[in-house]
């Protein structure tokens, strides 16, 4: 399938493939990801970890730092609804990262919640190899996905069972406007995981789809311009 | 009764509190110099000032005095059971077979004012068979009063007509009647009366007061419950640090004694009272009701850092300053816990140690302007507005206050083409707008200027929310100005 996107050419994956190499649009299993913003001031980041989200109406602990807050700007309530999201959202807005650690640390612990996003803005001290360590362990024994959203791009080590760099990438046609901004598009750069190959991926992104799982829509993309093997997810990470 | 404070000067010098009249400070209560020397209450300090210059004015507080009244009648269940405020200046004790306990009535009455004057308050008492006689003794009769039950007739006679707590008018009507003591009143043949009060409401009534004070009807004393207080205590025989192994001896007592009474804490207050005298105390509010000994400790323990212990203390105490009725709760048969019971003990947790102004949920505000449309609302308060609709789509992350740009390159119609925003240009796209969103009269000031919002993307695809606030010529200052407020996904 041939997308308008000038920045290579786009295959699309049998969907056998796409179901075990890329997280289940609704929420997959409980796991600490790690999700990096690719350009600086870009809300794709916040976009895709609400797009992955589960779909449920139990709330979502949004906990962020002053930085992230000052930087990115804070979370726009109104815009969730349009997201596909249905769970009210907890904010919890603290100065440091300390606190949004051990508040992520505390959601994670509580069965209620249906997901627990946290907000770190550059690479403090705090958020070390060992902290994030601690989070992944907790989401894992308690089932509550943890989605961590690194603005800043740190590039520190992680213990996350998934890193994620996403940004935004120019949109689609609009279908009546040939000046306005059409269908939204990422990038999603998967560049490390546990268990599953790496891979970059165009993303759409459709709340109103019918079918859950229509909801998400990758496509493989290779860095060099290739055609991506049928059965491959295409993982050119090194020649871009 | 007046008030002894540590700043009032010698008894040579009269002694005012004043309250705000209409024009004015004016006399509120005097102290007996004040008395002696010709100052009457109501009138105006300043007066009073000319005067006498060598007068001592203090501001006055009725609600505190009031307050301090409730105490105080709680802590005069003392002598009787049943006691209770008499307006703001008063006590009535029901001391019905209470005044053997303390050797008789007179003794009982020197023993009410020796204790009385200990704690710093002059009191005047009477005693009476009835609540209203007694009520008139003590503020018309002089000090002491003793009144059997049978000579109550002869011991209000002489009192005037006002201490019946008539209305002014009338008493003002009972003065030209000529009736000016309640011994006058009493001769007057009933049924004249009757004629003239029985539209009168009997709270005011001066033939129904009388009565009730002669004890011809009843006027029973409502007494206020007792607040009961749900505390534990730890009395330790060596000063000690660290509070921490009290705590779970400590929260288990209040939990049972809860747990007896089926109530649930919402808010706690751990006290320490150090051997210096001093006390140090931590409050801890809860989301929802609870009485089990591991969350209010995981909760106190968060609180514990700051507290300064000094040279140690030997009481600690946990009190439940707020209680919620408990019933008993049965989880889910298979085992399954409450989500809702999870979230609540999480609030609770999160607001005890990051403060409850940190964690919100979002509250909908009628509103068109975009940073007015979302208000938190604190966690504690429990209210959760379902998500909103909106028809257009708005960016994810939201800038407030939104930054100014610079525009380097604009087009007379539509967003700028080349702008700059934190030291980096951006070369627009593609855009779609405008969106007008005008001035909420009823809410800003005159000359606040209209909005038209434009959804941009620049090179590279990041699609960012500009307002110009403003049109060309709009009369409301100079060249309209462009903002960056939102980021869209």
């Amino acid at each position: 399938m041939q997308s308008d996107s000038p920045l290579g050419q786009v295959v699309a994956l049998p969907k056998k493939r796409l179901v075990q190499d890329v997280p289940k649009p609704d929420g997959g299993e409980a796991l600490l990801r790690d999700v990096l913003s690719g350009t600086p001031f870009d809300a794709a980041v916040t976009g895709f970890v609400l797009a992955c989200l589960p779909q449920s109406e139990a709330p979502i602990l949004w906990a962020s730092d002053r930085m992230s807050r000052r930087e990115n700007g804070r979370l726009y309530g109104p815009a969730l609804r349009a997201m596909g999201i249905k769970a009210p959202v907890l904010h919890v807005e603290v100065s440091n990262p300390r606190d949004v650690l051990w508040a992520m640390e505390e959601g994670a612990a509580c069965a209620g919640l249906s997901a627990v996003v946290g907000e770190i803005h550059g690479a403090p001290e705090v958020l070390s190899f060992t902290a994030t360590k601690r989070l992944a362990l907790r989401s894992e024994a308690s089932g509550v996905p943890l989605w961590l959203i690194r603005s800043g791009d740190p590039g520190a080590l992680s213990a996350a069972r998934e890193r994620w760099r996403v940004s935004s990438l120019p949109s689609d046609m609009h279908p009546w406007n040939s000046a306005a901004p059409g269908q939204t598009v990422w990038e999603a750069d998967l560049f490390r995981a546990r268990g599953q190959a790496p891979g970059v991926w165009e993303v759409r992104y459709e709340p109103d789809a019918k079918r859950p799982e229509d909801r998400f829509r990758l496509l493989s993309r290779s860095g060099d311009g290739q055609v991506a093997q049928d059965d491959a997810p295409a993982a050119d990470v090194a020649g871009r | 009764m007046t008030r002894q404070q540590r700043t009032l000067p010698g008894d040579d010098v009269p002694v005012v509190l004043a309250a705000q009249g209409t024009h004015g400070p004016v006399v509120y209560a005097i102290s007996a110099e004040a008395v002696r020397r010709g100052v009457f209450v109501g009138a105006r300090v300043v007066d009073v000032q000319a005067i006498h210059p060598d007068l001592h004015v203090e501001s006055a507080d009725a609600t505190g005095d009031v307050a301090l009244l409730d105490r105080v009648a709680l802590w005069a269940r003392r002598w009787c059971p049943w006691t209770v405020r008499d307006g703001d200046n008063g006590i009535l004790m029901d001391v019905t077979g209470a005044a053997h306990l303390f050797g008789g009535e007179a003794k009982m009455l020197r023993d009410i004012g020796t204790r009385f004057a200990m704690q710093g308050l002059a009191v005047r008492l009477a005693l009476a068979p009835t609540r209203g006689a007694a009520q008139m003794l003590a503020r018309f009769g002089g000090g002491g009063v003793i009144c059997g039950p049978d000579d109550v007739e002869v011991a209000i006679a002489p009192l005037p007509a006002a201490a019946l707590r008539i209305n002014a008018d009338t008493d003002r009507l009972l003065q030209r009647l000529g009736l000016k003591t309640l011994g006058k009143l009493m001769e007057v043949p009933r049924v004249a009366l009757m004629r003239r009060f029985d539209r009168m409401a009997a709270e005011v009534n001066p033939l129904v007061l009388l009565d009730r004070a002669l004890g011809r009807a009843g006027d029973p004393l409502n007494a206020p419950e007792e607040v009961a207080q749900w505390m534990a205590r730890v009395r330790l025989p060596e000063p000690v640090i660290d509070p921490v192994p009290h705590l779970e001896g400590l929260a288990g007592d209040l939990c049972r004694q809860l747990a007896r009474a089926e109530l649930g804490a919402r808010r706690l207050r751990l006290t320490i009272y150090r051997v210096d005298g001093e006390w140090r105390s931590r409050d801890v509010a809860l989301a929802s009701a609870s009485r089990e000994v591991a969350h209010l400790m995981r909760l106190l323990a968060g609180k514990l850092e700051g507290i300064d212990p000094g040279f140690g203390f030997d009481l600690l105490t946990l009190e439940a300053r707020s209680v919620e009725p408990l019933a008993l709760h049965q989880d889910h048969l298979d085992g399954q816990r409450d989500a809702g019971r999870d979230v609540a003990a999480l609030l609770d947790r999160l607001c005890a140690k990051l403060g409850p102004e940190k964690v919100t949920w979002s509250a909908w505000v009628q509103s068109h302007i975009p940073e007015r449309v979302e208000a938190r609302v604190p966690a504690l308060a429990g209210v959760v507005d379902p998500p909103l609709d909106v028809m257009r789509a708005r960016p994810l992350r939201l800038l407030d206050p939104p930054e100014e740009i610079v525009v380097l390159y604009a087009v007379p119609e539509g967003p700028p083409a080349r702008f700059r925003w934190r030291r980096v240009s951006y070369l627009m796209t593609r855009f779609e707008g405008p969106e007008r969103v005008a001035p909420e009269w009823w809410r800003d000031k005159p000359g606040t200027r209209l909005r038209d919002y434009y959804k941009v993307e620049v090179g590279g695809g990041r699609r960012f929310w500009l307002f110009r606030e403003g049109t060309l010529g709009d009369g409301r200052g100079s060249d309209p100005r462009w903002f960056l407020q939102g980021i869209y996904a």
